[in-house]
């Protein structure tokens, strides 16, 4: 057993961790939140100078990491800082499918910071199914609609879930292909997205199927695990610095019992959040991957929800204004449960497969 | 008992329904239903409706021009209203300071303020939190100082709500400052017209403009604006909020609330069936809506209370409590409904590009509405307060 970061790792969460503090105060994230492009590119260049991309991937893929706990130290800072550039699609979900597909060329682009990328799965009436692709593949085009696209229409290129026949495949689109209409618009927990409708648009097949797009959504599930868990450690220190300075009746809030007991539940549900990150993390392509995965996603939504809830009522009206910290973090929190199957969708999978 | 209502209150129901239908305007109702921003002169426009009808103070005495309903014939009023999606009633002229000034106003006042308070002529807003003062409301700071037949006012008001439509402001300062807290304030009546008052918007965590602060700088108030005696304002700040917590069960809401529920569940498909047919999903539903039915013959139990003249107990905290956990819980559960459609941001977001989304429109502000009503816990007495009160009058040191 060893619950410590390896010195590589520890060394990426600091250097990520301090250049977060410097470059993305809350006075400069809402800035971006209200930018028209919705992300910085600056600062998507400032996190691949750092490596921050590198890390998604692996040597053979032109970066140095890869792994679970690679991706979890990556979005455990970004979720720390309310990060609303999107990575998790735009360089783990779309670069990590490319790798797989050979297709380095763009890669390397990516992990440069060159390169802006989309991943267009989920339609429209398909909530959070995995299998539910209606969008065509025939002729060398793509024709159907992609639900709620990150990033989709800033990306250049956008590699997008297809049905040919009964079998599910990726392929890639670039930006500007005929027929290809990505409409797109901000998100309440900032950040931008796209209904993205293609028209037998040319696209380029990558060879991937459905058990590829299983993998690449579980590496995703980790990262977002990871990013609503360092969003909650945020909210649980913003609360915990709030209830000993905000005094009402002569004396800091925090000592009325009512509150302390819930900031001590907070602080309990906070540990568990965080283990059931290192599970997931550390299951990853094992045998037990799914199950643990389900298992994780379950707890984080569950935990996230009472963190955000009970952070907003803790410290009463200031937390309901924009421009206060806590009101980010806490839609980051409650926004990463409609990622990847929410609380409910993730019980019913458990189930199902500890059943099996 | 008998649950059923007297065939009076099933005539009277069905005179409200037939109003209604006929003069509550459709594009109105839709805006309500799909939980947009009501305009100014929206709001103003359905006040006028029902000024006109008489029924815009229900519980107002009818010598002033209100309704005079009991508390089942308002209540009555107020469900067929939710149910209809009719705009809520702003409530600060109406529901707080009417009251107010009827029982602690002179009759120059009285004459004055109440008939510009149905007529629309004034919108008033709320003055009573200072970023110092939430809770413990009886620690606030703004001061006002006598000056010859004036006040000189300064201080900072917060949270106030709707206070950019309000061209009048009612407002608890400090007159006394050496006596004990609560016996040192006042209630005062401020124009916000008057030079040295400022409104600066504070923008909600869903991206809504619903609240204010308002900042005095030596503000002249004419001393005929206080109402009351000075240094009793806590005693007439005590009986508003009284008021301001009947009604705050808020169950009218919560069964069009749920409606919409289920409404955006049985278009939504999860493994080839609605929403609505999933297990987990039904469970949580079918919890909700239990807590709900009992709460509502709670909440008729208060009220037949209320209309056989019984002060109002710890019912209305109680209320206030599970109301709002209630109503909250709904929220969420529309937010869950509508799965990766809650993310965009809903004003500008599905706005042309979303044909295909099953009731799109209903699926929009759901997660706005979820953040924004967090509300419901936080003001006019935040839910621990109203707890404290529940415990301490249960377990000694009374009231
Ligand atoms: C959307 C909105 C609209 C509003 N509109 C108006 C308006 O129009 N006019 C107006 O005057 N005000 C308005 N308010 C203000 C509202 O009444 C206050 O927010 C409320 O009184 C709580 O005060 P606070 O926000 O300062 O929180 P605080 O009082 O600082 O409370 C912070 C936390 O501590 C808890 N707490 C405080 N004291 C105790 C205690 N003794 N025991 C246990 N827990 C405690 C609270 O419950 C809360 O969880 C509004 C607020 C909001 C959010």
């Amino acid at each position: 057993m060893n619950f410590e970061l390896t010195e590589e790792r520890r060394m990426l969460q600091d250097t990520l961790r301090r250049y977060l503090r410097a470059e993305y105060s809350t006075e400069r994230r809402n800035a971006i939140l209200d930018s028209a492009a919705g992300y910085a590119p600056e600062i998507w260049s400032g996190l691949a100078d750092l490596g921050v991309i590198g890390a998604l991937f692996d040597e053979a893929q032109g970066g140095f990491g890869g792994a679970g706990f690679d991706i979890a130290v990556v979005f455990e800072e970004l979720g720390r800082a309310g990060v609303v550039e999107p990575l998790l699609d735009g360089a783990l979900l779309a670069g990590r499918a490319l790798a797989l597909a050979g297709r380095q060329d763009i890669v390397d682009g990516l992990i440069a910071g060159d390169v802006q990328l989309a991943f267009a799965h989920y339609e429209p009436g398909g909530r959070y199914d995995l299998d539910y692709v209606q969008t065509e593949a025939s002729g060398g085009g793509l024709t159907g609609r992609k639900a709620v696209v990150m990033h989709g229409g800033a990306a250049e290129h956008i590699v997008v879930s297809a049905r040919d026949g009964d079998q599910i495949g990726l392929y890639l689109v670039n930006a500007g292909a005929p027929g290809l209409d990505a409409r797109d618009y901000p998100l309440l927990a900032g950040g931008r997205a796209a209904e993205v409708m293609l028209d037998n648009t040319p696209a380029e097949p990558l060879g991937l199927g459905l058990a590829e797009i299983e993998s690449l959504v579980a590496l995703a599930m980790v990262a977002q695990c990871a990013e609503a868990l360092g969003a909650m450690e945020t909210a649980v220190a913003l609360t915990q610095d709030y209830l000993m300075t905000r005094k009402q009746f002569g004396r800091p809030i925090g000592t009325f019992q009512a509150l302390a007991h819930r900031m001590a539940d907070l602080l309990i549900e906070l540990e568990q959040a965080r283990s059931a990150v290192i599970n997931a993390a550390g299951m990853l392509g094992t045998r037990d991957e799914a199950t643990t995965l389900a298992a994780s996603k379950n707890l984080i939504g569950r935990v996230g929800r009472q963190v955000a809830e009970e952070a907003i009522q803790m410290h009463g009206g200031i937390a309901m204004t924009q421009e206060y910290e806590l009101a980010h973090i806490a839609k980051r929190i409650i926004m990463a449960d409609h990622r990847f199957g929410d609380t409910d969708y993730h019980l019913e999978r458990f189930i199902a497969l500890s059943a099996a | 008992m008998d649950l059923s209502y007297t065939a009076d209150e099933e005539a009277f129901r069905a005179e409200i329904r037939a109003f209604l239908e006929a003069e509550l305007p459709s594009e109105l109702a839709e805006k309500v239903r799909l939980g947009r921003d009501l305009t100014k002169a929206d709001m103003e426009g359905w006040h006028a409706m029902l000024n006109a009808r008489g029924w815009l103070a229900p519980n107002w005495p009818k010598s002033f021009g209100g309704a005079e309903w009991n508390a089942v014939q308002r209540h009555i009023f107020d469900e067929e209203s939710a149910a209809a999606n009719a705009p809520r009633v702003v409530p600060f002229g109406l529901s707080m300071l009417g009251p107010v000034l009827q029982k602690f106003g002179n009759s120059a006042q009285q004459e004055h303020w109440l008939p510009r308070i149905l007529d629309g002529t004034d919108w008033w807003c709320q003055g009573y939190s200072e970023p110092g003062a939430g809770s413990d409301l009886a620690s606030l700071k703004t001061r006002a100082v006598r000056d010859g037949d004036h006040y000189i006012v300064n201080g900072q008001k917060t949270w106030t709500t709707l206070g950019q439509h309000a061209n009048m402001i009612f407002c608890l300062v400090r007159t006394d400052p050496d006596a004990k807290q609560q016996e040192g304030i006042s209630f005062l009546l401020i124009d916000m017209d008057t030079p040295g008052v400022e409104v600066r918007p504070i923008i909600l965590l869903d991206g809504s403009h619903e609240v204010n602060e308002v900042w005095f700088t030596d503000v002249r108030v004419p001393v005929e604006n206080l109402v009351g005696e000075e240094n009793k304002g806590w005693t007439y700040a005590k009986y508003l909020l009284t008021h301001e917590r009947t009604g705050l069960g808020g169950v009218g809401f919560s069964q069009a609330g749920l409606a919409a529920v289920k409404r955006i569940a049985r278009a939504e498909m999860h493994n080839g069936k609605p929403l609505i047919e999933n297990p987990h999903f039904a469970a949580r539903v079918a919890q909700v809506e239990i807590e709900m039915r009992a709460m509502a013959t709670t909440n008729l139990r208060a009220i037949s209370k209320a209309a056989a003249g019984e002060a109002p107990g710890l019912e209305a905290s109680m209320l206030k409590v599970k109301g709002s956990v209630i109503r909250q819980e709904i929220n969420d559960l529309a937010r869950r409904a509508v799965g990766p459609y809650a993310m965009p941001f809903a004003s500008e977001a599905l706005e042309g590009a979303n044909d295909l989304v099953p009731d799109p429109q209903d699926a929009g502000p759901v997660a706005a509405q979820y953040f924004n009503n967090r509300k419901l816990s936080i003001f006019g007495g935040s839910n621990e307060i109203q707890r404290g009160i529940i415990a301490k009058v249960a377990m000694g040191g009374g009231r």
